[in-house]
């Protein structure tokens, strides 16, 4: 009997271990941060009666920090900004599956947040979850992605507005008064909001000028080797073009590097102009040296702002607006400054 | 017509037929739509070196680095039956490792902290380590290939973003982005210089070593070759290691050419490239027995398809839907059923001008 007793301990003990070296290598394998932010949702919301404590309990979900550059830079943001020193205690989820996403909305609401912050990985299936946040008081606040929900489910939304990316970038490009435009237009996965918003504002551009033609338009799928052949293609064809309007750095990069192997001269003052979005810290680098002309934001910065629907929330007003749109900067070669690219880069 | 049935005999040497009909079908339909496809010129690049440029030169160029991993590859297919298809993601891992090592760890290094070359092996023997992974989940515990490198398919390009600690490293120094582009003096891709190199080793090895005996002994039946004396499980981990290698290589081409990596794009897909480009060769995907030279003009072959397509400007995203086809095609006239037939249609058509003759 004891030594049956002593085997199933050794058992217990053995699979108690299989099971941590096991999710340890997994979590290892898939990413650190995953680990991390597993860690952060068990340890940071210790117990505390929610009337004594001063810090404001906001449960932040949110994609994978690996998926871009863009978000790695978003959720650092939240993280540096929701700290005990600001007045909050913020628990972290990421994922890239709404279903998980929808499973750590219910363990924040469960452990009786102040505020759900989210980036929906998908936009539908968030009805139920929203509205049981609102029973049990809890204020949702939508950043960087919209959902299909009733607007009537959370308090504020704060987004980019990918249309108005793309009209800055459009405006940009026609006040450098070219006589003609020749336009590469490389997209990115067709479908997403940043290619759709990015590519309707030169489409009715292109439409509206006799000036403005297309010379190729066709998806790199945000793939920097894909946009080097598709400008490779363009140049061995021989169709001239001046202007390369790549809907991601990486794609611009592509395209650079193809300009280059053609000895085709690019950036400020020379052949062909080349522009570039989401303001990586190599492309404004890029900009910075002249290589590049123009590179428009995707405000990953985003702290600031939930902050503010924060504590106007608990004032107990209402935001002035429901849909918050983030400003978004365009970077033009010739004034960005060192400064810009310490502030802005991600 | 009859020499296009000759494909289906048993013959080995006709193996060869099927790529390249399928470059001479591509090279007429190009011909016809515009010759200026096959201009080659001469030009200067930014960096002041004279260079060839032109359609052709992109096929050499992009076909060669899946022309490497076709190499793998075939060994891998002939030898397990199966295909890897976490080449894509071993890619974004030694591409990853070597701009670690290259960097230091600091993202932003001005010079490199290690010489190219050692980085270029480190990320080798790290892609070789993840193709024995592989390697002993199919050879020892005989998973099915696939199911096995789905593992790795699905958590690499983590890992390769782990390994950076998710930042983007840039390589500024010029001499890095040599093996993606050209080297000064040099009119020729650096790329396709590197498959040369590639191939000439795999074939001087396949000559005279019994590599290609073993492989394709174990592949076309496992149990007698054992019999015979042979070890499946070393030859068939052997083959995921090899390809481990030719990953590696076609790593440092594919962070050469932008001088920088992004986890989530890098080599996207490039493992259904270089499954078709051994497709294409002509060898049963099934394993057993092989034609490497096939597998590799099947690269190229590809790539040819691939260049054709961005000519014509069809968008990017539909280019798998024009390779699904070419695959549905390959797949349904490589069948049993399919070469059952055509070899008895071929039977009657020879027959039938003998007794003419005759």
């Amino acid at each position: 009997m004891k030594k049956k007793k002593f085997l199933s301990l050794v058992l217990i003990g053995a699979m108690a271990a299989v099971f941590v070296v096991g999710c340890g290598k997994k979590a290892e394998d898939t990413n650190t941060d995953n680990n991390q932010s597993a860690d952060q949702t068990e340890t940071t919301t210790p117990d505390e009666p929610d009337d004594s404590g001063e810090l404001i309990k906001v449960g932040i979900i949110n994609n994978d920090p690996n998926e871009s550059g863009y978000r790695t830079a978003n959720v650092n943001d939240l993280q540096n900004f929701f700290t005990e020193e600001n007045g909050y205690e913020a628990s972290f989820a990421y994922s890239l599956k709404n279903d998980e996403q929808i499973a750590s909305a219910q363990k924040f609401i469960q452990d009786g947040v102040d505020y759900l912050l989210l980036s929906a990985a998908d936009v539908s299936g968030w009805d139920t979850v929203l509205q049981d946040a609102q029973d049990a008081g809890i204020g949702v606040i939508l950043f960087d992605r919209t959902i299909d929900a009733d607007e009537s489910l959370y308090a504020a939304s704060i987004v980019s507005d990918m249309a108005k990316e793309g009209e800055t970038a459009v405006n940009w490009l026609a006040d450098q008064g070219l006589d003609e435009y020749n336009i590469i237009h490389i997209q990115g996965v067709m479908g997403s909001a940043a290619q759709v918003g990015r590519t309707g504002a030169l489409d009715d551009k292109v439409a509206a000028e006799d000036s403005w033609n297309i010379v190729t338009q066709q998806t790199a799928e945000w793939n920097a080797e894909k946009a080097q052949q598709i400008v490779q293609s363009v140049i061995s064809a021989g169709t001239p073009f001046n202007v390369i309007y790549a809907e991601n750095d990486d794609m611009a990069k592509g395209a650079v590097a193809a300009l280059d192997a053609a000895g085709i001269t690019h950036g400020v003052g020379k052949d062909v102009i080349v522009m570039g979005f989401d303001c990586n810290k190599w492309a404004l680098e890029e900009l910075l040296a002249g290589n590049w002309n123009y590179d428009g934001q995707c405000n990953p910065f985003q702290a600031s702002y939930i902050d503010e629907v924060i504590k106007t929330l608990e004032k107990g007003e209402e935001p002035a607006e429901k849909t918050i749109i983030l400003d978004e900067k365009g970077f033009d070669a010739e004034t960005i400054t060192q400064d810009d690219v310490d502030t802005y880069g991600i | 017509m009859q020499k296009k049935k000759s494909i289906f005999s048993k013959g080995g040497n006709t193996q060869l037929l099927i790529p390249i009909i399928a470059l001479l079908i591509l090279a007429l339909f190009n011909l016809i739509a515009d010759p200026g496809f096959f201009k080659i010129s001469l030009g200067v690049n930014s960096a002041g070196d004279t260079i060839l440029s032109g359609y052709l030169i992109t096929i050499l160029d992009y076909g060669s680095e899946l022309a490497i991993l076709a190499i793998g590859m075939t060994l891998v297919t002939a030898a397990s039956g199966g295909q890897d298809i976490s080449v894509g993601a071993g890619i974004a891992i030694a591409g990853s490792v070597i701009l670690r090592v290259l960097c230091g760890g600091d993202s932003r290094a001005e010079e490199l902290q290690a010489p190219i070359i050692v980085a270029f092996l480190i990320g080798c023997v790290v892609a070789m380590l993840f193709g024995a992974f592989n390697g002993i989940l199919v050879a020892y515990f005989k998973i099915q290939p696939m199911v096995a490198t789905l593992i790795l398919y699905t958590a690499g390009r983590s890992i390769a973003a782990w390994i950076n600690n998710n930042e983007l490293p840039v390589i500024k120094e010029p001499k890095f982005a040599y093996f993606g582009g050209f080297i000064p003096g040099v009119p020729v891709p650096t790329t396709f210089l590197i498959a040369l190199v590639c191939v000439v080793v795999i074939l001087l090895v396949l000559k005279f070593t019994t590599l290609g005996l073993y492989t394709q002994a174990v592949g076309i039946n496992e149990s007698s070759s054992r019999l015979n004396g042979l070890n499946p499980i070393f030859v068939k981990f052997l083959a995921f290691v090899i390809l481990g290698l030719c990953v590696g290589v076609a790593g440092l081409i594919k962070v050469s050419r932008i001088s920088s990596i992004n986890y989530s794009v890098i080599a996207k897909d490039i493992e259904m490239d270089a499954i078709l480009a051994v497709a294409l060769g002509g060898n049963a995907l099934s394993g057993g027995k092989f034609n490497m030279i096939a597998s590799i003009l099947g690269a190229y072959v590809i790539q040819f398809l691939t260049t054709t397509l961005y000519k014509f400007e069809v968008q990017a995203d539909a280019l798998p839907a024009y390779k699904a086809v070419v695959v549905i095609i390959l797949v349904v006239i490589s069948s049993p059923v399919v070469s059952d037939k055509l070899s008895a249609l071929w039977k009657k058509v020879k027959k039938t001008p003998a007794k003419e003759v005759g």
